[in-house]
């Protein structure tokens, strides 16, 4: 009686945890479907290239591309030292204390504030404040600040995960705690830490409250534009702004034609970071 | 005894927080000796051992009293310089550890990082660590292959190999054989009875027939109080505290 109702009860569990990934598998590949099979007929080189218009059609998200990347990068370049640099004092240096307690804390509550609240921050603080008025250079500090927190969270997993025998080894050879970060822990964690680089950027990518008030809606006429005080809206702000309040009469197109693109970037994006990533993580394990 | 001891060990005493681990251990070391450390788990011998490298530093909660002279210097005096001391007073741990690069990278490590940079200079100190943890044989032919792709004995003969490479006085060993095939050990004793000439080895064993095989002097740990310490031969044949023979007959532990 035991044994057939342990069985009945394992076999409900199997088919549950199938139909739970499978369920997953399904509405990824839904939306993937949907995105893509109305956004790629819109796609041409003249749309990922061209200017945007404002009232009449045709326009075209080059200069929204190149924003998207530009921030990026402009970001990653503000917070990847501090992000890495207080994972790795988390990791490494920090004692068990009220200080370290309270960083953690602080990591913690930055990474749960809602990013739209980010955004008006960053109004408030690069836009006003230190007066860079909206532009990339506003946009790209606000999203740095988004990003810090996931960066030490990532970094300081990242680094825990290494064995500490590796920390020991090195060591009890004479080596000093910078060296041994820089030789032994760095390279054994680098796995992690690219792919939560990947994920923080692939996020970044498609970050849109954090830079509406502080990049803007509207891109630089020129293109490309490297000027970090011109205005920077991003291929996720300009769909957002094509799907609600542009005049342009092809607004939905662009809407639609810019989600596939978006889509497309992060995933390529995402790969074109992770297979060297895996080729660096091969040589420096001696290729196991 | 104590100009020519190596490790002069006076009135140590450990604490973990409130407990206290060690208690008023005195120990001389002469050079180009093996002293084993035996003793039931528990007992503070690994402890013991982590004190000669301060590797105890790693652990928050250790507070030290006592003085541990390695050549005659204080190593637990503020202007001890630990990292030069752990040069000379190289580990060998429980578990292999080899890092996860090739077996080249993981001997010219310490060289490195101690500023060696030519390529023939590594080259030859790569081979001649090697050699000397009998290893080369094995390996030669592999030097640019992952360290990981080793044998558990093959990965502690690297182990030793690295820590060789960086050419320390005294070689500590956490119980270098425990996690061994019994040929791998059989291959790591011999290896610790060559090393001898040149080196002086404290080895924290489990194994008494080890510690009876390669050891001059064996130290005997009950509840963190070094018991008796006296030549091998000695202490196994007639040792001179009741609680030593109970353990090594096997009475407890």
């Amino acid at each position: 009686m035991k044994k057939t109702h342990s069985r009945l009860t394992d076999r409900i569990a199997t088919v549950y945890f199938w139909l739970a990934g499978l369920a997953i598998i399904g509405i990824l590949g839904w939306v993937l479907y949907d995105i893509l099979s109305k956004g790629l007929p819109q796609l041409s080189w003249h749309f990922i290239t061209g200017k945007p218009s404002e009232v009449s059609a045709g326009g075209g998200v080059g200069p929204m591309l190149f924003n998207s990347f530009y921030i990026l990068f402009l970001s990653l370049i503000f917070s990847l030292p501090v992000g890495i640099g207080a994972g790795i004092y988390l990791a490494v240096y920090a004692r068990k204390s009220r200080f370290s307690d309270l960083v953690r804390l602080s990591v913690e509550a930055l990474a749960s504030v809602p990013s739209i609240v980010f955004g008006l921050f960053g109004a408030l603080l690069f836009v006003s404040w230190f007066g860079w008025k909206i532009s990339i250079v506003s946009g790209a500090a606000t999203l740095s600040l988004l990003n810090l927190p996931v960066l030490v969270r990532v970094t300081e997993e990242s680094l825990r995960s290494v064995p500490s025998s590796y920390w020991e080894a090195s060591l009890a050879l004479g080596s000093s705690r910078w060296q041994t970060i820089r030789k032994v822990l760095l390279p054994s964690a680098m796995p992690g830490l690219i792919t939560g680089v990947t994920l923080v950027a692939g996020r970044a990518l498609g970050e849109t409250a954090v830079l509406i008030y502080t990049a803007g809606t509207a891109a630089s006429r020129h293109f490309p534009d490297f000027g970090l005080k011109e205005m920077g809206a991003t291929l996720a702000v300009h769909l957002w702004y094509s799907g609600s309040s542009s005049l342009a009469p092809d607004a939905r197109q662009i809407a639609q034609g810019s989600s596939a693109l978006l889509v497309l970037i992060v995933l390529i994006f995402n790969l074109a970071i992770a297979i060297p990533g895996r080729i660096i993580q091969k040589r420096l394990t001696g290729g196991k | 005894m104590t100009e020519t001891s190596k490790i002069q060990v006076e009135s140590l005493n450990l604490f973990y927080g409130e407990h206290q681990a060690l208690f008023d251990v005195q120990l001389g070391i002469e050079p180009h000796s093996i002293t084993a450390l035996i003793g039931p788990s528990g007992c503070g011998k690994s402890t013991f051992l982590r004190t000669l490298n301060r590797m105890n530093d790693l652990i928050d909660s250790v507070r030290i009293t006592g003085r541990v002279l390695v050549d005659g210097e204080d190593i637990y005096s503020p202007d001890t310089d630990v990292v030069s001391l752990r040069k000379r007073v190289g580990m060998v741990f429980q578990r292999p550890n080899p890092f996860p690069m090739s077996i080249y990278d993981n001997i010219a490590y310490g060289p490195r990082i101690h500023g060696i940079r030519k390529k023939a200079a590594l080259d030859e100190i790569v081979e001649r660590s090697l050699r000397q943890a009998v290893l080369w044989d094995e390996a030669k032919d592999r030097l640019n292959k992952s360290a990981l792709g080793l044998s558990g004995g093959q990965q502690q003969r690297l182990c030793i190999a690295r820590l060789l490479a960086v050419e320390p006085d005294v070689l500590l060993m956490d119980e270098p054989t425990s996690a061994l095939d019994p040929i791998s050990t059989l291959k790591v004793e011999e290896l610790t009875g060559q090393l001898k000439e040149q080196y002086t080895i404290i080895i924290v064993t489990h194994n008494m027939q080890q510690a009876a095989r390669i050891s001059d002097t064996t130290a005997f740990f009950l509840n963190g109080y070094l018991v008796e310490s006296s030549d091998t031969e000695k202490m196994f044949q007639t040792p001179s505290d009741k609680r030593t023979e109970d353990y090594i007959t096997g009475r407890f532990g």
